[in-house]
């Protein structure tokens, strides 16, 4: 499915937003503002949108810890998110989530998860969901390498198999789980072929380039929209940041990230073969200053937003109690 | 009224509730089992209890879900369809089972209404079978609710017969938080008067099973009937009791209990789980601390042992609290 001009243009100013979202939370952190535990998305930006740019608010997401960039591709509230991080009040999730844990029900985010193999169960049954519901709607299971060692992952590809359910399962492989390489840690060293042994369809992509990812999610999306169960994708892409922010990367060679941010970084990418998609650079120079004004405006914002009121402890743990 | 089995009277309720509200779907190991077969019978189990029979074949296979053996994504899938509209039942075959699916019940579907600011609901019942008294062993006979019960965002049922079974089962399927069932296997056979229509019984309000003026006691589950016994058993001495059945455990109706002892001065808990970090303790404390005045006597617990299930006949009588012991323990407290 190719993509209109404006469909490219936002998604590149999705990826750009992400991109600079992150690169300001890893400025503001060392403010120590930022309550804390957070794992910036910053390299894994053409996944997040490629994956999410053809799903409406009714197709479901499940993230991870690195949640910001999934957020943001699926439509979440740039300034709400901020805010959440920062632990405010009138964040996302009322300063009750934080990084970990943003959500957004309305946009079909079912929320980050701070449990490495937590979400994909959860998509599953958002995908009994779509299919009860026979509405073409899909469910999407973002996780990382680290997540594919996790049985409750097998659980979840054999179960969307049995059921023949529209669950997408989308592994980020960024080369490390926490700060294990994934050459150690998967030891089939193919993190798809091990979905396609549940039988299911799988297929690798390149997680830094837009147009592979989204041509990728074209397949994933026909085929269980024609009813055809679950389908996954190993996106391979890199973080430029660690696992957390504070996270010294002893386990990386010294210029790595030096060397990806030259030739993995998705916004390079996109830029470079712009032209062939009739996109002007001029635009996405616009699209960049754009992003920095919002950015900049969240931050300030979240920055002067109120925490949240003590009372707020007790509420929402319940519906009714 | 019609005379029905706490399973029949569980049942009943998915039923009728199944019928009223096309959201509600069952999942679960063998909920119908017998797919994949060689009998070509269908429904050939309707649960290992037989608690989801004949939905099948009235609601369909995209309603009721036969399982893997995958307790995680079980409860992972009830949580996801939960949060995406639906309103599901997971069966865990086996309370014990909650050792494999943790996560998902107390990191998960526990927690998003909180972490997420109030901006979602996730109304899903878990049903588990569980209690000793079957010879099952270690693995397939606890009462693990304590556990549960002590998690934020769940709420915890444990009925004690078949009536409020079915009105508990109702209102769980209509609450719009995740609910923890735990269903005792010795009772599902024990029949009660059941009307056949729909009735609810609200969370958070204790029954009182016997009105009396010199004891209160309470208790849960299978312990009620074994309760109930020791109750007659010493009001032919004519000691009187208030026996008092929490039926939920979260939220727990401690006004009820701290009434009573207001009136009794004595307190007598009873629960089929070990005594430590129990509800038992729970609600010893909970006395101990908001009705200590009016206390005439310490408090007893009649508990389990500090040990797991164990297996053979002889040992496993002696590991569930009896009739005699609640006696003894009613007796203990009235003379002090």
């Amino acid at each position: 499915m190719s993509l209109s001009e404006t469909e490219l243009l936002n998604a590149y100013r999705r990826m750009k937003t992400i991109r600079e979202f992150e690169e300001r939370l890893h400025v503001e952190i060392q403010t120590g503002e930022i309550p804390g535990f957070t794992h910036l998305y910053a390299g894994q930006e053409a996944v997040a949108v490629g994956i999410c740019t053809d799903l409406t608010d009714e197709d479901y997401i499940v993230s991870t810890h690195r949640g910001h960039g999934h957020c943001i591709a699926k439509g979440c509230d740039v300034p709400g998110m901020m805010k959440e991080i920062y632990g405010r009040q009138d964040g996302l999730c009322h300063g009750k989530g934080g990084s970990m844990h943003i959500a957004d029900v309305e946009r079909g985010m079912l929320g980050a998860n701070a449990i490495v193999g937590g979400g994909p169960p959860l998509a599953v049954g958002a995908a009994i969901a779509c299919r009860n519901r026979r509405n073409g709607r899909v469910s999407v299971a973002f996780g990382g390498d680290g997540s594919c060692n996790q049985g409750t992952v097998f659980e979840a590809l054999n179960l969307a198999v049995v059921l023949k359910v529209p669950a997408i399962f989308v592994f980020e492989n960024n080369g490390y789980s926490e700060h294990t390489g994934v050459d150690y840690a998967v030891g089939s060293h193919d993190i798809a072929a091990r979905a396609a042994a549940f039988g299911m369809p799988a297929e690798h992509c390149d997680g830094s380039d837009f147009f592979s990812v989204h041509a990728a999610m074209a397949r994933a999306l026909a085929h269980c929209r024609a009813g055809g169960g679950p389908y996954a994708i190993e996106a391979h892409t890199t973080r430029f940041y660690g696992h957390f922010e504070g996270d010294p990367q002893l386990y990386r060679a010294k210029d790595e990230v030096r060397r990806q941010r030259e030739t993995m970084d998705c916004l390079k990418r996109f830029r470079a073969v712009a032209g062939e998609h009739g996109i002007a650079l001029a635009a996405l120079d616009a699209i960049d200053a754009d992003v920095l004004k919002e950015i900049d405006a969240a931050v300030s914002a979240a920055k002067a937003a109120p925490p949240p009121a003590e009372s707020a402890l007790l509420t929402d743990v319940y519906v009714s109690y | 009224m019609a005379q029905k089995s706490m399973r029949d009277a569980i049942n009943d309720a998915l039923h009728l509730e199944m019928a009223r509200d096309p959201r509600v779907i069952v999942l679960g190991e063998d909920v119908s089992g017998g797919a994949g077969g060689t009998s070509g019978e269908r429904e050939a189990s309707g649960g290992i209890f037989g608690i989801t029979k004949g939905l099948l074949p009235k609601f369909g296979a995209d309603r009721v879900i036969d399982t893997p053996i995958s307790e995680s994504a079980i409860i992972g899938a009830a949580a996801g369809a939960a949060l995406a509209g639906l309103r599901p039942v997971a069966e865990l075959m086996f309370a014990d089972f909650v050792g494999v699916s943790l996560d998902q019940i107390f990191n998960q579907m526990a927690k998003f209404r909180y972490m997420f600011g109030g901006k979602t609901t996730c109304p899903a019942v878990v049903r588990l079978a569980m209690g000793a008294g079957m010879n099952m062993g270690a693995q397939h006979s606890q009462t693990i609710y304590p556990m549960l019960a002590s998690v934020p965002g769940l709420k915890v049922v444990i009925p004690s017969n078949a009536y409020d079974a079915k009105g508990l089962m109702l209102t769980a399927l209509r609450d719009d938080d995740p609910v923890m069932f735990f269903e005792h296997k010795a009772l599902y056979p024990r029949k009660g008067e059941v009307p056949d229509g729909d009735y609810t019984i609200p969370f958070g309000q204790a029954a009182l099973v016997r009105e009396g003026e010199h004891v209160t006691v309470v208790a849960l589950a299978r312990m009620v009937a074994f309760a109930e016994k020791a109750v007659d058993a010493v009001a032919k001495d004519g000691i009187t009791c208030d026996l008092i059945d929490p039926r939920t455990v979260s939220p727990l109706d401690a006004d009820t209990i701290l009434e009573s002892v207001e009136n009794t001065g004595r307190l007598v808990v009873v629960d089929e789980s070990p005594p430590r970090c129990s509800i038992a303790a729970d609600i010893a404390a909970i006395v101990a601390s908001r009705g200590f005045r009016s206390l005439r006597a310490p408090i007893q617990i009649v508990t389990a042992p500090h040990t797991p299930v164990p297996f053979a006949r002889e040992l496993e009588r002696a590991y569930v609290p009896s009739p005699g012991r609640i006696e003894q323990a009613i007796r203990q407290v009235f003379k002090e």
